[in-house]
Order: structure tokens, then sequence, then C-alpha cells
């Protein structure tokens, strides 16, 4: 019933920059063709602005590829909500050289598998595959970014498939319910109010022309990162990039409008009356970005500050709020540095039986209280610190994972290298400025509440399909 | 917390449903070294020289299999290792971990209940961690402070089950395929069994599995053969001998097909089939395995892919899969969709099969699916985690020390015939469960 991911810091951010503590591995170095990083990514660009990454692996005969795009949920406006995960859902259906589904079958047949995925901040699509056929994962790849073919009978069918999906995914699952009330009230002008999936009511009205002119305004090469991860030679990837990708034309790409988040005056409360069992909290302050930040230094100290509260089962959360005042059956904190614009340091959790989402909020904000009163102790940093050290190392064993970080960095426009420094920023964050960023941030009036009311299950209110339009072909 | 929506659900089975997917080509697979401890722990160990690390995993006969009387025993057990050990609370146990590095995670399923550990190779981090281990291992207290609040979470999602359409459907449909078996019962307990649950059956069933002749382990690392030889004597010294556990009783079949409809106030109802499928080391497993991957195993592609979302839009993930298991687990078949449309779905779903045990695959279908499969196999192994999880199956269930070795051979052994004679004895479409979870038409 956790949203938040336990795991926060420790699996999902750290750097995989060296082995060694202490080692610095800074790079400036100036993006031309072919430059290689002391963490062994190679860089590339090819002439119409696109930009390749290559991690070699030789660990195994295996190689993914990606390309994300600068596209996502929160490039989106009101009315079209959806529209980013919807065309992802129609890459997959033909070009002018392949029928719907055949990149799909192709990979299958060459023994890999491939999917794709839509965030608030971008677009991305992969495939897994031997290493010796990597070359036509690239080769159909670049034919989808130019040449896809948007077809009507096709586009019917798959709205319903993503309706079915946000059934699925929110609509069904109180506490996804919750999160997606809870975002939406949380920010009042940001894209990042909007659900990536859409409301239904824009998956209901949304139309074949919404994705075309998607598609026609952001998919290009130049607003596209190629990375390529495992047993592979960077310079063959090079080749088969420039005669792939290189050849497509690129676009004017204008930058979004910025929509940056007014200020916010005051704490901002919702409830959410669903059928249900268990009650669910959710809390979020205002925090800025490494993207939006004046001191980077407050970005690695939340991040350090994520870990105390709830880096691994020894940190204050689990110690405080589940096995000591027993106030919490799951309890949670979590933050993610890396968006692109300003976003919530985020809590979760149910309270125990006999025990209400409302106490288990002055629970959480009375372990707040504490860290800003008194800085956490050198254990407690010298454990997340750790943590992130040895996550550095343990991260080289997923190659999939390392591609994904470097894709969210360059496609939120911070630049992969940022991943080489995470370590390294993490072990210069004091006690000191981990209490500080506690004090400055974790305010009431920088605070969104939301809380799940569990409602009666009950069969006799039933929610309704009515979905317009219908169905085809019934 | 950003939830990354994904084309398809990347449906994650259990652990014992693991090895479907395993097949290896010639040489790929990782040489694997097999040895007993004096007390018969059964030790599989695979070196990895790439990365400063290692991963540990213990598994036992001890799953919620075994749980007799009180279903909830199994988890509760092995959920209360870590709460307190060697007169340590579980905050000094986490912190221990956590101070050098370490990743520990510990769970229990139907059949097997495991613990696992990551850590750095240097011995700095290695040695204490490693020492933690063994202390939640050897000597667990089973503190009756820890006990009360854990038997209170797990009440708690146990209650939660109630609002998850997903959890309701899966645990009725356990419970009618398998009737009196041990499967039968959820492995979190209910509600009235979590009643009766005292420390002391936690006591015993802890004595009576967590023993070394019930144990498997599985080491990949940094390591020697000889550094991972004592590592595993020193982790496991102190741990008695014990006896196997016992063999599971066999598994009815259903005499009869049997639909139940859970009336819901959910947008989709969630929909799943199914009958008694197949054994670890079944002698249809390979023509089975193919069977599967070509009707709704292999996602986009799949037969029933093809029927429900690709041409009609009913659903966002349809699926089916084999759970082979120590005795028989599961052929299920699964979906959600829009409570008006269900009806349709399952007519679908019932045609397809139909069709698909008396005809069985087309040529192109089973040729695909056997490309897919033996291409895919270096997939299957890249990763320190995804062998050590293998060896623990293969472990586990005792399959052969060659079974990555000789899997591609036998599946490549299948042809069309093989293939719809299986499914002509295995499956009968006409004896089939099927759970829905959903609103009813008023």
């Amino acid at each position: 019933m956790r949203l938040v991911k336990k795991v926060n810091v420790i699996a999902v951010l750290a750097g995989v920059a060296t082995l060694v503590m202490g080692c610095q591995v800074q790079n400036s170095k100036p993006e031309v063709a072919g430059t290689v990083s002391d963490s062994g990514v190679h860089t590339f660009m090819l002439d119409n602005g696109m930009k390749v990454l290559v991690q070699p692996d030789h660990r195994s005969p295996v190689a993914v590829s990606q390309v994300w795009y600068k596209v996502g949920g929160s490039y989106e406006y009101p009315g079209i909500t959806g529209v980013s995960h919807a065309l992802e859902h129609m890459m997959f259906k033909g070009t002018k050289n392949l029928k719907p589904g055949e990149f799909s079958d192709i990979i299958a047949e060459n023994g890999g598998s491939e999917n794709a995925f839509t965030g608030k901040d971008y677009t991305a699509y992969f495939q897994r595959i031997s290493s010796d056929r990597l070359e036509l994962c690239l080769q159909h790849e670049a034919d989808r970014m130019r040449n896809l073919q948007l077809n009507e009978t096709e586009f019917k069918k798959e709205i319903e498939v993503i309706k079915e999906e946000r059934r699925t995914r929110t609509d069904d699952k109180p506490t996804s319910l919750t999160y997606e009330r809870f975002n939406a009230a949380a920010f009042i002008n940001s894209s990042y109010q909007q659900p990536i999936i859409g409301w239904m009511n824009d998956l209901d009205s949304m139309q074949l022309k919404d994705l075309s002119s998607w598609y026609a305004t952001w998919y290009a090469p130049n607003n596209a990162t190629l990375i390529v991860a495992g047993d592979v030679d960077p310079h063959q990837v090079y080749t088969w990039a420039k005669k792939y990708f290189g050849v497509l034309k690129p676009s004017a790409i204008e930058a979004p409008k910025p929509r940056k988040e007014v200020e916010q005056m005051g704490e901002r409360r919702i409830s959410v009356k669903a059928p249900a069992k268990v009650p669910y909290l959710l809390m979020g302050y205002k925090v800025p970005v490494l993207k939006n930040v004046d001191d980077t230094a407050e970005i690695y100290a939340l991040e350090v500050l994520a870990g105390v509260l709830d880096g691994g089962s020894s940190s204050r959360l689990s110690q405080q709020l589940i096995r000591k005042s027993e106030i919490a059956t799951s309890v949670g904190a979590g933050y993610d540095p890396y968006a692109r614009q300003q976003t919530l340091f985020l809590f979760d959790g149910s309270p125990r039986d006999g025990h209400s989402a409302v106490e288990l909020e002055q629970a959480i904000k009375k372990q707040i209280k504490s860290l800003q009163n008194n800085a956490p102790s050198k254990d407690e940093l010298d454990r997340v610190k750790a943590q992130v050290m040895a996550a550095s190392v343990y991260e080289k064993d997923s190659v999939f994972y390392q591609a994904m970080q470097l894709g969210t960095l360059e496609t939120v426009g911070l630049g992969w290298q940022k991943k080489d420094e995470y370590l390294e920023k993490i072990n210069q964050v004091t006690a000191e400025q981990v209490q500080n960023v506690a004090k400055k941030y974790f305010k009431d009036d920088r605070l969104t509440v939301a809380i799940l009311e569990p409602q009666e299950i009950d069969v006799n209110k039933r929610p309704k399909y009515k979905s317009a339009g219908g169905r085809h072909g019934h | 917390m950003d939830i990354n929506l994904m084309r398809t659900i990347v449906k994650t089975i259990s652990i014992a449903a693991f090895c479907l997917a395993l097949v290896p080509v010639a040489s790929a697979s990782p040489d694997i070294e097999y040895w007993e401890t004096s007390k018969g722990a059964r030790v599989y160990f695979v070196p990895s020289s790439d990365i400063p690390m290692v991963d540990i995993r213990i598994v036992f006969d001890a799953g919620s299999a075994r749980d007799e009387k009180i279903p909830g025993t199994a988890v509760m057990t092995n959920g209360l290792l870590a709460e307190g050990a060697a007169g340590e609370s579980a905050q000094v146990l986490a912190e221990k971990f956590e101070a050098v590095g370490a990743q520990f995670a510990n769970g229990s399923l139907k059949d097997m209940a495991w613990l696992s550990l990551r850590s750095l190779r240097d011995d700095k981090y290695l040695r204490p961690a490693l020492k933690n281990l063994q202390n939640i291992l050897i000597k667990p207290d089973f503190p009756d402070v820890a006990f009360q609040r854990e038997l209170e979470r797990l009440k708690i999602s146990v209650k939660a089950k109630k609002q998850s359409p997903n959890a309701i459907a899966s645990d009725l449909f356990f419970a009618e395929l398998y009737g009196n078996h041990p499967y039968a019962s959820p492995s979190s307990g209910t509600e009235e069994s979590l009643q009766k649950l005292n420390i002391q059956h936690l006591k015993s069933f802890y004595k009576k599995y967590y023993v070394a002749s019930n144990a498997v382990v599985s080491v990949v690392g940094q390591l020697t053969k000889a550094e991972a030889e004592e590592l595993v004597n020193d982790l496991l010294a102190e741990l008695p001998a014990g006896s196997t556990a016992k063999a599971l009783p066999e598994v009815m079949p259903l005499k009869q097909a049997k639909t139940i409809h859970v009336d819901f106030p959910s947008a989709q109802s969630t929909v799943m089939m199914g009958q008694v499928g197949l054994a670890r080391g079944d002698v249809d497993y390979f023509s089975l395995y193919l069977a599967n991957h070509a009707f709704g195993g292999s996602g986009f592609g799949s037969r029933l892919m093809e029927e429900v979302r690709e041409k009609r839009g009913l659903a966002y993930s349809v699926y089916s899969y084999f759970s082979p298991m120590h005795q028989a687990g599961p052929f299920q078949i699964g979906l959600k969709t829009r409570n008006d449309q269900v009806d349709e779905a399952i007519k679908i779903i019932r045609l397809e099969l139909d069709k698909y045990v008396t005809q069985g695959p087309g040529e192109d279908e089973l040729q695909d699916s056997l490309k897919n499969i033996t291409g895919g196999f270096p997939l299957r192994i890249d990763s320190n985690k995804k062998i050590t999880e293998y060896l623990s199956v293969i472990g586990f269930y005792g399959l052969p020390l060659d079974y990555l070795n000789t899997f591609v051979g036998k599946v490549n052994k299948q042809n069309k015939d093989k293939v719809n004679d299986a499914l002509m004895r295995r499956i009968d479409p006409q004896k089939m469960l099927t759970i829905i979870v959903g609103a009813k038409k008023s």
C-alpha cells in the first residue's frame, strides 16, 4: 500500500562513479564526438543534434538500447492530458516500413524483449537483446522516430486499452486514487499536477490528430538521446547511430512554457473518500530540485535527509513510528532530485488499527521537528553514506539501470555527468546541512496533505463505466 | 513515486515460476559448483569476479505449504527472524547491516522461505554483515513485543486485501482450485487464523524447518570456491542438521468446471481462470512451457494478447502461465476489463483455449516462440542477481546441475505433435475454474 519507494536514496539515485570512496570523478570535458569519461561513458553528437551515450559492460553478451525523448506528462496542457502516454502506445502500431506490431515481432524473433515508458519529464523506448543483434533495434527505432503511421482504426482500439490501463492502475486502487488527487491539489499552476496517464475525460475526448500533432512537435533527433549499454563497441554503435539516426531531419523544437509553480501561501489539505479498508496518508512539502536551486548542496542534503528518515530499516521512520510508538503499519519518505520542475518531498503511510491518519501525520511531523531541532547523529549520517557508497557498486550489476540513470539526467537537462558526481556530493553533506534543509523546507505553508478516508465497500454503489464514444464493433 | 507508465505490465510471478523462463544456449551458462555441508545443506556457487560484491541467498522448504493448521505461521516465522536475534533488537540488527552498506531481505512464498544478503566483497564490510546474518539465521529470539507488532501489521495487510479486487480473486482462485491441499490457503493467513497464532507456533515451526538438511544456499560473487566454502561453513556452522521436510500431498484436479462471481464495486472486473497445472520435473514440462509461451506467456505476439488486446482493445494486460511447484502448481489465465465487457472477454478466452487445445499452435507460432526462447537466453542470466535466483530454484527443486546447459536442447526437441499431444492430455477446457471479481450487471 506504500507508494513511496522504501529504497529512495539508496537504490534509485546513487552514482556509479567509482569503487573507491573519496576518489573524485569530475567530468567537465566538452562533449565533442567520441569523448569518454573516467566512468566509461562514451559521448557522441550526431550532426542533426542527437546525442548518443554508450556505456560498455562486457560481463554478458547482451545489450540494452534506449531512446529517450524530451516530452512527457508535464509537457501537456489541460484537455490533452495523457497524450504523451497515448502516443507511446501508438508508437508500436506501424510505420511507413513496418506493419502494426511488426517491430515487436522482429525483436521477439531475435530473442529480445522491448517496452516503453512515459514519465512526467520523458518518454522512452527500449530493447534488451543479444548484443550481436543490436543493429536491428537501432534501425527500427530510428524508423519510428520519423516515419510513424498513425491510423484511426488502431487508435480507436488502443485508446480503450489505455482506459483499461487507467482503471487498473488508478481507478480501482484507493491509494493510487489518493495520490492522483493529492498531486492535483498540491500544485496550483505547475503541470506536475496532471496525471501522466491523463484524466479519464481527456482520454474520452482524445483524437488521433492530438497524437499526430504531438508526434510532429516532439519526435525529432534533436529532441532525443540514444543510450546503449552492454557488450558493445562504442565506435560501432556510433557508426550505426550515424547510419540510422544521423540521416533524420531535425526539427525546430520550442521549449515548453515554464509554468513555474507559484509560491504556496498556506497548507493545502484534502480528503479522498473511496471504498477501502485501510486509511492512507500522503504529505508533501514543496522543495527545489537540482535543476532549479541556487545552492546545489541543498539538494544532496535533502537526499541524505531522505536517507536518515527512510534509508533502510534502521532509519528514523521505521524505528520510531513502526517499532517504537507503533503508530504506523507502514511509513515512507522519498524525494526525486532529478525532476525538471519544483517537486515534493513526500511522506506516506498507513496507521495501525486504533490510530488515525491524522495521528500518523502528527507523529511524522514530530519526527520532522526533531530533525529541525537537532542535527542527525554521526552514526546515522555514516550509515546513509555507507549505503550510497555500496549502492554505487551494486548498481553495476544492472546494465539497464545504469542506462536509465543516464537517460533521466540527460532528458531533464541536467547532463548525465551528474551521475558521476553523486557519491562525492553525498559524502560532502554535513549533519548541519541536513538540519538546515529540514528547517528551511519542512514548513506548514509549503505542505499538502491528503487522507484516504475508507468508505464501506458497497456493491450498490457501483461505478459508472459509461465512457464517451462507447465501444467499437459490439 | 512518479509512476512510469509502461506499455504493458511486467508481470512478476513468484520465484517458483521463474525457471520456466530459462533457456540456455551452449556454453553461455555459468558453471555451477555444488557441494553439501557436513550437516546436509546443499550449496550452489558461481564465481563472478567483475564486481567486488557477493550475493547470498538461503532458501528453506518452509513456505506456507508447511503451515498446517494455522495459515500465516510460515510468513510470521520468516518475518520475525530479523526482529530480534542473539539478544540484539531489530534496530541494532538493521543498523549493523546498513552501517556496512549491506542489503538484507527475507520473505516467504507457498513453497519456499528465504533470506538474502548482498554485500561488498571487502572483508571490512563482508565479515560484519555475515556475522549479523548468522545471528538472524541461527539465533532468532522471537521477542514477544515484536511478535505482537508484526502480527498486528500482518492483520492490517490481510484487511487491505479486501480493498483489492486482485487479491480477492487470487485468494479465491487458490482456495477453490486446491480445496484441502496446503496450497489452498493464503500465505498471509486469514483474519481467523491469525487470531489463533502464538509465538510458540513460530518457535516450533522454526525449529522444525529452518535446519541444514532443509536448506539450499546459493552464492554468487567475487570469491574462490575455497572462500565460498569457508563462508558457507562459518555461516551454517551452528545450524542443526534436522531432517528434510516430508513431501507434500499430491494435488487432485477439479472434477468439473466452476464459476464464481464476487460482486465488488470496482470499475473493472478481474478475471482469473485456470486449473491444476504441473509440478517441477514433470515429463510434459518442456512441451507445455513452449505451448504456453505462444498462447499467453510471451506478452505481445501471444495468441491471447492478439485476440483480446490487439484485435479488440478489451484489456491492458492478458496473460497465461504455468507455475510449477513442488506439487502441481496452477495453470492460470487472467485479465481485467471494464465490467460490461467481462462476458465477452471470458467468451473469447474460452474459445481460444478450446481451439488451442484441440488444434495446438500454428507452425509459425511455434517457430516464433522457439526463436524467442533460444535467442533470448543470455538475457535471463545477465546479472549476479538473476544467477543467484536461478541457483535457488535449481537447488530447491532438485533440478540437475546441467539444467541450464541442457534446457535449450530439450526445448528444441519439441515439435507440433508433442506440444499438441501434451495440451490434449493436460489441459481440459471443460473443467476450468473461473473467478470474477467486479460489479455484476444490475
